[in-house]
């Protein structure tokens, strides 16, 4: 069972609708016993970063995530995943999860539309069991303004734009963060989310 | 490298998509589910619903083909029509939209980008805008699907609509629409050049060589058409390939 935890923060049907496409099981909570019984669990999330914090921390949510996701699958999406480093920096600086080393920052470069918005391609940077049969030429959807800004061993995958956007991280252990929307990207996102649900022993 | 989006609209009235297509395997020709499967297929990078109906009736009925849509196109999609208010949005977006369009609305009641930017993100309120040319390098918004002309004018309407938090711009070429003589790059490029959120250019699309013309030519980031893909004229994968053979990047 896949909890996606419900903050009021986030698409959370659409990632529903690719679960149950794929016949994952899951269900969306917003309490604690609902995420330590789960074998998994989603962070979704779009708008602003603090604003989720904060809607994350009214829920009462932030202490068992730390715990929960230092022991089995974790994956932020989104916001979801600019949540799990160490802090943000839309409007003004703001703690995260700090399940990851790193900070959030907005995007910005002369000439660059923002919101990166659209499909841009992965570049594979190191082994991410997500990326199992993900090919070479593979495109995902994003929709963000604000970007990770962590080490290199943490990235699974980047794109281009404007320099190198980490789109895909991982802690190596059970913590996974996406920047793009897989529930979003075609059979690409799918066959991600797909090895995400194999993850599940 | 960001990929230029190829964006099928398509126009649904009580639940029915308007003008009938003759897909292959597409058992029920104005099954609007059925018809975004098809795209889907092709490869169209989002799919637009526009709801014609939305100003009178049937708004429910349109939203269960939202419904339904989401749970088997894992694409992005954007509804357009009959959005007035920030429940509107909520509403559509509950039913698996990914953004709404808002035009008419947003001219009368300019507020429903900020409220809607503030509540839902930006990343989810596209500006759909009706502009037609009345001087040289001149352009005024027009509303209610290109019948009333407000006066306003398109540079000016753009910059009000980035401040107010728009996340993207949907710009029609009221001149260029129907027409089949290719997007109105001049009006693009002017677009383009005057704001820094994503533009998709909308209206006038015939043949395939137009829209690499309006990548080529204009800083929009994606391009949207819907008689010719509804026809079958042309593919979304046959539009894909022509412009990646002239080395615009494409998915």
């Amino acid at each position: 069972m896949i909890a996606i935890i419900d903050y009021g923060a986030g698409n959370i049907f659409s990632m529903k609708n690719a679960l149950d496409y794929l016949r994952l099981e899951n269900t969306l909570v917003s309490d604690e016993k609902s995420i330590r019984a789960a074998d998994a669990v989603i962070l979704p999330g779009v708008g602003a970063f603090p604003a989720a914090m904060e809607k994350l921390s009214g829920t009462g949510l932030i202490g068992v995530i730390k715990e929960e996701a230092a022991k089995k699958p974790f994956l932020g999406i989104c916001l979801g995943m600019q949540l799990i480093f160490d802090k943000g920096y839309e409007f003004g600086e703001c703690g995260g999860l700090g399940l990851i080393g790193g900070d959030v920052r907005k995007m910005e470069d002369t000439g660059l539309i923002i919101p990166h918005m659209g499909w841009n391609k992965l570049e594979k940077l190191n082994d991410c069991p997500l990326l199992a049969e993900i090919g070479e030429d593979e495109y995902v959807y994003f929709v963000h303004s604000y970007k990770a800004d962590c080490d290199d061993s943490n990235i699974s995958a980047y794109c281009e734009y404007g320099g190198k956007v980490p789109a895909l991280v991982y802690d190596g252990k059970f913590v996974y963060g996406a920047q793009f929307h897989p529930e979003k990207s075609g059979s690409t996102g799918l066959n991600i989310l797909k090895n995400f649900g194999g993850l599940i022993k | 490298m960001l990929a230029k989006r190829i964006i099928p609209c398509l126009d649904v009235r009580n639940g029915k998509v308007v003008k009938g297509v003759n897909f292959e395997g597409v058992r029920d020709v104005g099954d609007p589910v059925e018809c975004a499967e098809e795209y889907n297929k092709q490869g169209a990078d989002e799919i637009v619903f526009y709801d014609i109906t939305a100003s009178y009736e049937g708004r429910g009925v349109f939203l269960d083909v939202v419904r339904e849509t989401a749970k088997k196109v894992f694409v992005p999609l954007t509804v357009g029509g009959g959005i007035k208010t920030v429940d509107d949005i909520r509403e559509t977006l509950r039913a698996g939209a990914d953004k709404v369009s808002v035009n008419s609305q947003a001219v009368k009641n300019p507020q429903l980008i900020r409220d809607g930017a503030d509540i839902f993100g930006s990343q989810c309120i596209c500006v759909g805008i009706d502009a037609k040319k009345i001087a040289a390098h001149k352009w005024t918004v027009f509303i209610n699907g290109g019948r009333v002309d407000m006066g306003i004018d398109l540079i000016d309407w753009v910059h009000t609509i980035e401040k107010l938090g728009a996340g993207e711009i949907c710009l029609n070429s009221i001149d260029a629409d129907g027409t089949k003589n290719g997007f109105d790059i001049e009006m693009l490029k002017a677009v383009c050049d005057n704001c820094n959120i994503p533009v998709i250019a909308s209206g006038g699309a015939g043949k395939i060589s137009d829209f690499a013309e309006v990548f080529e030519k204009t800083g929009a980031t994606a391009a949207l058409a819907a008689s010719l893909f509804h026809f079958r004229e042309l593919t979304v994968g046959e539009v894909k390939d022509h412009c990646r053979g002239r080395g615009v990047s494409v998915r």
